[in-house]
């Protein structure tokens, strides 16, 4: 990922700051800078996500990306959150055969991976059964 | 002194380890290491949890039971002795996390398992001297004991983060007061570089623990004038389930003041967090006009004693989750997985 991209990206990551356009109350996450409904008359300012929402859709993952090796079998998921938006996030602290569509989730704060044993840790959201 | 306890909140990991399932892996008798420690089970961190993932939920719990603006916290101060990154600190991340940057102070805490009162020591200062409105001191560990070490039976994780601020209305708990002990006790260890601690076996109880866990408490209560009596409740570091018991019992407390917030049992030895989740459980049950003593203990070695006086805002603010709906919400997992979570397996 780089070290500069995930500073860029902290607010978004850590906190869930996503916008949320004042012309026609549509939140957007990951942030977007112009309203794809209102367009020119779109007001899009800040918005902190509430950070709790509903299992959409998900997969269990066998064949792991580079860092999770010790974590499969591991669920990513499509929440879609009280707010509206849907992100897409690993479901932790979990039995993956205990995942259900419609199960309810809290989002917590959690290592997201890092540069090797030296390099920078990467932190941020995931999902976890309420 | 006019300043007390703002807001308050805690954090667990959910898996735990029992003892009986390190025991089996070393060798030992269950039944006896039980005995001993009055330790059932421990509380382990998942892969992806560490210091600053633990510190972080702590720290929002706190903030909405306080219901305070990030923004108007001045300072924030993380003890513990498994800081993720030796050049770092965590309390960068925690502030950013909580919404609380940039204009405040921050810095990192060690102090074997006392740094999280050494924290809230400096926030009570810093509050009442006026430098800051409300500042955050947090103990959070993941603790690890090298395997087949005694303290792998207890070494465990979880953190508390508490909010000082000015005696007010919103203040739940008031601090009368607080005393600290230290000394040069090399009973426990860790070098530069080291992933486990030393300590020195026996050498652990009488001249380190006991020694500066009572005469921190008696230096408090001979300066507030205060009596065991005086108190419905007492919490002590809890490297595992009789040193707290016994400190009690000879500094004059009851088995019934140190219950509520005897924790050691069900999620083990929490290291920073290990006296603070006690007096958050404490917390959650007390009642305004009751008594608290709390007693940090931290090997190398120093105790620091608070007092504190439950005020009626705790009524109020009964709206964060509760340290047992963290003891309790839990998923057992056995040696192999605990070894795969804390990478001690050599690939
Ligand atoms: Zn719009």
């Amino acid at each position: 990922m780089g070290v500069p991209r995930f500073w860029r990206e902290i607010p978004n990551r850590y906190n869930l700051i996503g916008t949320k356009c004042k012309n026609c109350n549509k939140v957007f996450f990951p942030p977007r800078y112009i309203c794809p409904n209102c367009r020119r008359v779109g007001k899009l300012e800040p918005y902190k996500l509430k950070g709790r929402g509903k299992i959409y859709s998900y997969t269990i993952t066998y064949v792991p990306s580079n860092g999770f090796e010790d974590q499969v079998p591991y669920v990513l998921a499509i929440v879609e959150l009280e707010d509206g938006p849907k992100i897409t996030t690993q479901v932790t602290d979990c039995d993956p055969n205990d995942i259900k569509i419609g199960d309810e989730v809290e989002i917590v704060f959690r290592r997201m991976g890092e540069e090797g044993e030296e390099g920078v840790i990467y932190y941020g959201y995931k999902a976890r059964k309420i | 002194m006019d300043v007390g306890i703002v807001g308050y909140g805690v954090y667990i990991p959910r898996y735990r380890l029992k003892i009986e399932d390190i025991a089996k892996v070393w060798g030992a008798d269950a039944g006896r290491v039980k005995q001993g420690l009055l330790v059932e089970e421990k509380s382990v961190p998942g892969p992806d949890e560490d210091t600053v993932t633990i510190a972080v939920e702590a720290a929002r719990n706190a903030m909405r039971h306080a219901r305070i603006n990030p923004q108007d916290i001045g300072a924030i101060y993380v003890g513990s002795e498994s800081h993720p990154y030796a050049v770092k600190p965590t309390a960068t991340m925690v502030a950013e996390a909580i919404g609380a940057t940039p204009n405040l102070t921050a810095a990192d805490y060690e102090f074997a398992c006392k740094a999280g009162t050494a924290g809230i020591q400096t926030c009570m200062g810093m509050v009442e001297a006026g430098m800051i409105k409300y500042g955050m001191a947090i103990g959070a560990d993941t603790a690890q004991g090298a395997p087949g070490d005694p303290l792998e039976y207890t070494a465990a994780a979880g953190g508390a983060a508490f909010i000082i601020g000015k005696n007010g209305g919103e203040t739940i708990a008031a601090i009368e007061g607080t005393c600290s002990y230290t000394t040069d006790t090399p009973d426990f260890w860790r070098r530069d570089m080291q992933p486990y601690p030393r300590h020195g076996g026996r050498f652990t109880g009488k001249p380190a623990y006991f020694k500066h866990v009572l005469s921190a408490a008696a230096a408090l209560l001979q300066q507030l004038q205060l009596r065991p009596q005086d108190y419905s409740y007492v919490v002590f570091h809890q490297p595992n389930g009789k040193f707290p018991l016994q400190a009690a019992k000879e500094l004059g407390f009851s088995t019934e003041q140190v219950m509520p917030g005897l924790l050691v049992t069900k999620i083990g030895n929490t290291y920073s967090a290990s006296t603070l989740l006690g007096l958050a459980a404490i917390l959650d049950q007390a009642k305004p006009g009751e008594r608290i003593l709390a007693v940090s203990y931290g090997s190398g070695a120093g105790s620091d004693a608070i007092s504190l006086l439950v005020r009626d805002a705790i009524e109020e603010k009964r709206n964060s989750p509760k340290v047992l709906d963290y003891v309790n919400k839990k998923i057992i997992i056995d040696y192999s997985t605990y070894a795969k979570f804390r990478r001690l397996l050599v690939k």
